[in-house]
C-alpha cells in the first residue's frame, strides 16, 4: 500500500524528537491562547507566528498546525465553561455545554467534546492522506486560467458564505485583495501604493492585518461593550462521561465528522459553518428535539466533531492546490510563503516530508489534545478566572512583541495600530473581515495568474470560458452568485 | 421638539452620522478612488500584456460600485450602528501600541512593556494602578526569561545601559 509506506514515512518526519517538540509546544501555547475568550485559533496564529520565523520549515508548521487545533479545543472549553465562545467555530457549543455545566456536567462535557473531536480529527487526518495524492495530481493539469477561475470562485464562496452581508462581504474581499497588492510588483519591479514608506516595499505583513483586524478589534470591542461573562467556577468534578452520554453520543459524532468532512473541503467554509449544520441536522432528526438547548450531549458532540473534522479537510485544498479554504488556512499558506515554499501540488513531490510530516503530526497533535487537556483542564479554569483587565493589556502587548520581532521595525507596529482601528470601525459597521484575509492572501497570486491567462490567450478574456476546467469553477462561481441573489430578488418582490 | 412619529423617523433615516451601511459604504468608496487615483500613475498596459496598474484600477473600479451600492442601501433602510462607540478605548489601545513601537526602538523593551500596558489598561472600564504595577512587573520578567533568554531576540532591555547577550 502506497499510502501506508506514505503514512510510515510521515510518522519518521513527525516523530523525530524535535518536531514532536514543536508540535507539543504549538499545541499547549494555541490551547492556552484559545481559552481565552474572544480569541480564536485566527489570532492565536497570527500572534504566535513570528515565532515561528527561525524554526525550519516542517518544524515551523508542524507547530503553526498544532495551534491551529490546539485554539480550536480551547475555544470549545471556553464555550463549555463561559457562556462566551472563544470563537465563532464552537458558538454552537455554547448552546448545550454551557447548559451541561449549569447543571454539574461540565466534566462529561468536556470529555465527550475532546473524545469526539479526537475521532473527528483521526478520520479527518485519513481523509487527507488518502485525498491528497489523486488531487495534487489532478491538480497538475491547472494552468493560469484554472487557478485564476478556482481562485474566484474560493473568494466568491467566502463572501456569500460568510455570516453578514453578502455586498459587504465582497466589498471586504476587493478591500484584502488591494492590501494584498502593497509592495513591490513582482512582473515590473514596480513599488505600488507604497507612499513613499520604505518598509512597505516588501508589503505589509500579514501579522500586522490578522493581529490588528483581529486582536486588537476584538480588544476594543470587548472593552466599548457592557456584557459581563459568567464563568463557571464550580469545581469540576468526575470527567468520566456514563455509558449513557457515550452511546447517546456515538452516531451524532459520526455524522458530524461526515458533515464537517465535506464542509471542510469547500472553500469559504470552514469549521464555524460545519459545526452550526450539524447542530440543525442533529436537532431535526432527534426524537424530542426539546432537549436541545437545555443540555443535550449531542448538541455538544456533534458540533465538536464537524468542527475538528473541517478543522482537518480544511488542510486538503490548501495544501493540494495551493487555495485556502478559509482564513486561517489563508494564513497558513501565508506561513508556508514566508518560508519559502510555494503551496500547491508541487508541495508533495518536492517537500513530500512536509507534506507527510504535517499529516502525521496532526494525528499526534490531536492524541496530545485528549492525552494534555483532560488532566489539565484545571488549569484552563484558573486561566479564565482571569479578570479581563489583567488579561487584555497582556494581550496587546504580546501583539505587539509579536509585530516588532517579525522586521524588527517600528513601522510594523504603527501600521498594527491602524489596522486596528480601521478594524474596529469595520467590524462596528457589521463587515466580517474574515473574506479580506482570504482576498489579502490571494491578491498577488491572482494578479499572476490573471496576466499569466491574458498573455498566453493573446489578450483573449474567452480563455476562461473556453478550457472546461475553467469553465467548470466559473459555473461553481456564477452558481454560487445566483443563489446569493435570488433570495435578494425574491425579497424585493415580497415588499412591492 | 413634539415633532410626530413619522417625523421623527424621518429625521433619524437621513441623520447619516450613525448609519450603519451609509458609513461602511463610503468606506469602501473611498478606498476604492484612492485605489484607482493611485493607480492611474502606474502603466496600464494592455489586456495581454497588464502593466502593474490594470489589476488595482479594475479592482478599484468593482470597489467603487459595490460601495456605492451598499451607500446607497443605507440610505434608504436607514439602519443605524448597535450598540455605543467605543472611542475612548478605541484611541488608547491604539495610543499604547503606537507608543510602544516609538519607545522600543528608541528606550528599549522595559519601557516599551510599561507604556503599552499602562496606557492600555487606562481604555479598561476599572484602573487600578497597583495592579497594572504588578502587571508590568511580571511580564518584564517573562520578557527577560522568554523573549531574551529562550527566544534570544536581541532587544536591550533599556536602551544604552542593560544588554543581555
Amino acid at each position: 500500500m502506497d499510502i501506508l509506506s506514505n503514512l510510515a514515512f510521515g510518522f519518521g518526519v513527525a516523530f523525530s524528537l524535535q518536531n514532536l517538540a514543536y508540535c507539543f509546544a504549538g499545541v499547549l501555547l494555541g490551547t492556552l491562547i484559545g481559552v481565552l475568550p474572544g480569541i480564536g485559533p485566527l489570532v492565536a496564529i497570527g500572534m504566535l507566528f513570528p515565532l515561528t520565523f527561525t524554526l525550519p520549515p516542517v518544524a515551523a508548521l508542524i507547530m503553526l498546525a498544532g495551534i491551529y487545533y490546539g485554539a480550536q479545543y480551547g475555544g470549545s472549553t471556553t464555550s463549555i465553561l463561559v457562556n462566551l465562545p472563544g470563537e465563532t467555530a464552537s458558538a454552537v457549543t455554547c448552546l448545550d455545554g454551557y447548559q451541561m455545566a449549569r447543571q454539574g456536567r461540565a466534566g462529561p462535557a468536556l470529555a465527550v467534546a475532546a473524545l469526539a473531536s479526537f475521532f473527528a480529527g483521526c478520520v479527518g487526518t485519513l481523509l487527507i492522506a488518502l485525498a491528497g495524492p489523486p488531487l495534487a495530481e489532478w491538480a497538475l493539469l491547472f494552468g493560469a486560467a484554472e487557478y485564476f477561475s478556482l481562485m474566484l470562485m474560493a473568494l466568491v464562496a467566502s463572501a456569500v458564505l460568510t455570516q453578514g452581508d453578502v455586498v459587504k462581504g465582497f466589498c471586504m474581499v476587493v478591500v484584502g485583495l488591494l492590501l494584498g497588492l502593497v509592495g513591490t510588483d513582482v512582473n515590473s519591479g514596480m513599488a505600488r501604493y507604497t507612499f513613499g514608506v520604505m518598509e512597505l516595499y516588501d508589503g505589509i505583513g500579514f501579522t500586522v492585518i490578522v493581529v490588528g483586524l483581529f486582536a486588537v478589534a476584538e480588544v476594543v470591542s470587548n472593552l466599548a461593550s457592557s456584557e459581563t461573562r459568567e464563568v463557571f467556577t464550580r469545581k469540576i468534578e468526575n470527567l468520566m462521561p456514563t455509558q449513557k452520554d457515550i452511546r447517546d453520543s456515538a452516531w451524532p459524532t459520526v455524522r458530524g465528522t461526515a458533515v464537517g468532512s465535506v464542509f471542510g473541503v469547500l472553500p469559504g467554509t470552514g469549521p464555524a459553518l460545519s459545526s452550526f449544520v450539524t447542530y440543525m441536522l442533529e436537532k431535526k432528526i432527534a426524537k424530542d428535539p426539546s432537549r436541545f438547548g437545555k443540555g443535550a450531549i449531542e448538541g455538544v458532540a456533534a458540533p465538536e466533531a464537524a468542527n475538528n473534522a473541517a478543522a482537518q479537510t480544511n488542510f486538503i485544498p490548501m495544501l493540494t492546490l495551493g487555495i485556502p479554504a478559509s482564513a486561517v488556512m489563508a494564513l497558513m499558506m501565508g506561513a508556508m510563503i514566508v518560508q519559502g515554499i510555494t503551496p500547491g501540488p508541487q508541495v508533495m513531490t518536492q517537500n513530500p516530508e512536509l507534506f507527510w510530516g504535517i499529516i502525521a503530526s496532526m494525528w499526534i497533535g490531536n492524541l496530545l489534545l485528549v492525552i494534555l487537556n483532560l488532566p489539565l483542564v484545571g488549569i484552563w479554569v484558573s486561566l479564565l478566572k482571569v479578570p479581563y483587565r489583567w488579561l487584555f493589556p497582556s494581550i496587546i502587548m504580546f501583539c505587539c512583541i509579536g509585530n516588532y520581532s517579525v522586521n524588527n521595525s517600528a513601522v510594523d507596529v504603527y501600521l498594527c495600530a491602524l489596522v486596528g482601528v480601521i478594524g474596529y470601525v469595520l467590524a462596528k459597521l457589521e463587515c466580517e473581515p474574515a473574506p479580506l484575509i482570504l482576498g489579502y492572501v490571494l491578491g498577488p497570486l491572482m494578479e499572476e495568474y490573471l496576466r499569466r491567462a491574458m498573455l498566453l490567450a493573446r489578450g483573449d478574456a474567452t480563455v476562461f470560458f473556453t478550457r472546461p476546467l475553467s469553465l467548470a469553477f466559473m459555473i461553481g462561481t456564477v452558481l454560487m452568485l445566483a443563489v446569493m441573489i435570488a433570495p435578494a430578488v425574491r425579497g424585493k418582490r415580497g415588499q412591492a | 421638539m413634539q415633532g410626530s412619529r413619522a417625523e421623527w423617523n424621518f429625521c433619524m433615516r437621513f441623520d447619516l452620522r450613525n448609519n450603519r451601511d451609509f458609513l461602511a459604504g463610503l468606506i469602501f468608496v473611498l478606498i476604492g478612488v484612492l485605489a484607482v487615483a493611485v493607480a492611474r500613475d502606474y502603466p496600464m498596459g494592455t489586456a495581454m500584456r497588464m502593466g502593474s496598474g490594470y489589476f488595482p484600477a479594475v479592482l478599484g473600479g468593482i470597489l467603487i460600485l459595490l460601495g456605492a451600492w451598499v451607500l446607497a442601501r443605507g440610505i434608504r433602510s436607514g439602519e443605524k450602528v448597535k450598540g455605543e462607540w467605543g472611542w475612548k478605548p478605541l484611541a488608547l489601545i491604539a495610543l499604547s501600541i503606537v507608543l510602544f513601537g516609538f519607545l522600543m526602538a528608541r528606550l528599549g523593551l522595559i519601557p516599551a512593556l510599561a507604556a503599552v500596558l499602562f496606557v492600555s489598561a487606562a481604555g479598561g472600564r476599572e484602573f487600578r494602578v497597583k495592579e497594572v504595577l504588578v502587571l508590568t512587573a511580571l511580564m518584564s520578567v517573562f520578557a527577560v526569561l522568554v523573549l531574551l533568554y529562550l527566544l534570544k531576540m536581541p532587544y536591550p532591555l533599556i536602551a544604552g545601559y542593560l544588554w543581555i547577550s
